[in-house]
């Protein structure tokens, strides 16, 4: 039977490990290549990393660590962060990076979308979604690390690019994003029932039980968690940690 | 035995994973597309990512389809993963040039009735296997074995005494097969941990 994907979503800036809330104040975690180390000896499924700064602070794609980052790890990892075009993903694809997240140029572009996706094959494209509530109360897609609103809407958007041949869309809540307060089922729901391809709910993770409803209750195909992989808890210190393979199973028999 | 494993290098999908893995449980291992050199390997792995077609080119390009069935025909051990394994059948769905031919049997794309209507393709994540048939390649593989996965088309062999693992997905194929001296696996054993690495070390000590 195929396994539910769990993973930890790790946050890079400037070479370093970072935690948001909300997508502001990182807090300094760790190194990025240390905490990937510690997950692949937890033998955890796959690993997304996302470079926070690469687009919003223009820093670019750090190649050097994550030629480091692929060298710890026999497990699949999907990359994301300043990706802009088709040699940039040949050059991390060759490096060992299983997947590759577009966010920003996707959304400018889907023309990018199709490119890799018929070069690379769809299931090696994944597109994120940064999604946040506007005043008005209505989901809007951000890009730059949520400083950019596109004001379209997560479901319009979701459509837009799986017709352009992503493989899966990984939906990142702005608003849960660090908040422990659980995954927005609402948004997940509204996405996942307008897609066929699978849909990997990130933002807001705080406990087991969320894992679980984020399949069951919003229709996600996979789970990411930020925070729960690396603080002891809410408010506590660093921890690098995750939920083992029994855990994982009996929470979606 | 500690042979040198030579890892087929046609430009087809990253070969750093493999070679990786292969140093990590003790083997020896270099990448190599040269078929002088190919030629004279004591033991081979044929990786691969990609369309058929498009990798039978690239073999064919690099003078290495005659080398593989000349190798393979000698006895050399063969492990073919991923496409790799795909590409010792005698063709694929996916495209309409022959493959090596190694094992009887063509590559088919996942179909699904009504009732697995919902099941998506590529078959992408993990998955169990089970042991058909005992073989140094599998031993130490336990009931809870699990690899990563990640394709769209899957193998049916014209001998059922060649399958060495099958998986289930919608319905039962073989995700590992051996014929003699050639294996192959479907899954990435690069990128499964602990029972990948069984799996490559099996093949290091054989």
């Amino acid at each position: 039977m195929l396994a539910v994907r769990v993973m930890p979503c790790l946050l890079m800036s400037h070479g370093a490990l970072v935690k948001t809330v909300q997508f502001r104040k990182p807090t300094y975690v760790g190194d990025p290549v240390n905490a990937v180390r510690i997950f692949n000896q937890k033998e955890v499924d796959e690993l997304i990393l996302i470079d926070i700064a690469a687009t919003s602070d223009g820093s670019g794609i750090d190649f050097e660590t994550l030629e480091k980052v692929v060298g710890e790890c026999f497990m699949p990892i999907c990359y994301g962060g300043g990706v802009r075009s088709v040699d940039e993903m040949r050059r991390l694809y060759a490096l060992g990076i299983e997947k590759i997240s577009l966010s920003s140029a996707a959304i400018e572009n889907p023309s990018l979308v199709t490119a890799a996706a018929a070069e690379f094959g769809n299931q090696a494209v994944v597109v994120t979604l940064d999604v946040k509530k506007n005043f008005l109360g209505r989901y809007t897609v951000r890009t730059h690390q949520g400083k950019m609103d596109t004001k379209r809407s997560p479901i319009e958007l979701a459509r837009e690019i799986e017709a352009a041949g992503a493989g899966e869309i990984l939906l990142y809540s702005i608003d849960r994003d660090g908040t422990w307060s659980g995954f927005d089922l609402k948004l997940l729901q509204a996405v996942s029932s307008t897609v066929g391809i699978p849909v990997i709910a990130c933002g807001g993770a705080g406990s087991l039980q969320d894992l679980r409803a984020a399949v069951k209750g919003g229709g996600a195909s996979a789970v990411a968690i930020g925070s729960m992989a690396v603080f002891q808890g809410k408010d506590l210190g660093v921890l690098i940690k995750f939920p083992s393979r029994k855990e994982q199973e009996s929470l979606f028999k | 035995m500690k042979e040198m494993i030579h890892v087929v290098d046609y430009g087809a999908g990253n070969i750093g994973s493999v070679l990786n893995m292969i140093k990590r449980v003790g083997g020896t291992a270099c990448a190599s597309g040269s078929a002088d050199e190919l030629a004279r390997a004591s033991r081979l792995l044929l990786p691969g990512v990609g369309s058929f077609d498009n990798a039978v080119q690239k073999l064919e390009r690099l003078g290495l389809i005659d080398v593989l069935r000349e190798q393979a025909h000698a006895g050399t051990p063969l492990l073919g993963i991923c496409l790799g394994m795909q590409l010792l059948s005698e063709g694929s769905e996916e495209g309409s040039l022959p493959g090596l031919g190694l094992v009887p049997g063509r590559v088919r794309r996942f179909a699904f009735g009504l009732a697995d209507a919902a099941l998506k393709i590529p078959h992408m994540g993990w998955n169990q296997v089970r042991v058909r048939k005992t073989h140094p390649l599998v031993s130490g593989l336990g009931e809870d074995a699990r690899f990563y996965f990640v394709h769209s088309y899957h193998y049916q062999c014209a001998d059922e005494t060649d399958i060495l693992l099958e998986t289930t997905y919608g319905y039962p194929f073989p995700s590992g097969i051996q014929r003699g001296n050639v294996m192959g696996v479907q899954f990435h054993p690069e990128k499964s941990h602990r029972y990948g690495m069984q799996l490559i070390k099996n093949f290091v000590e054989m």
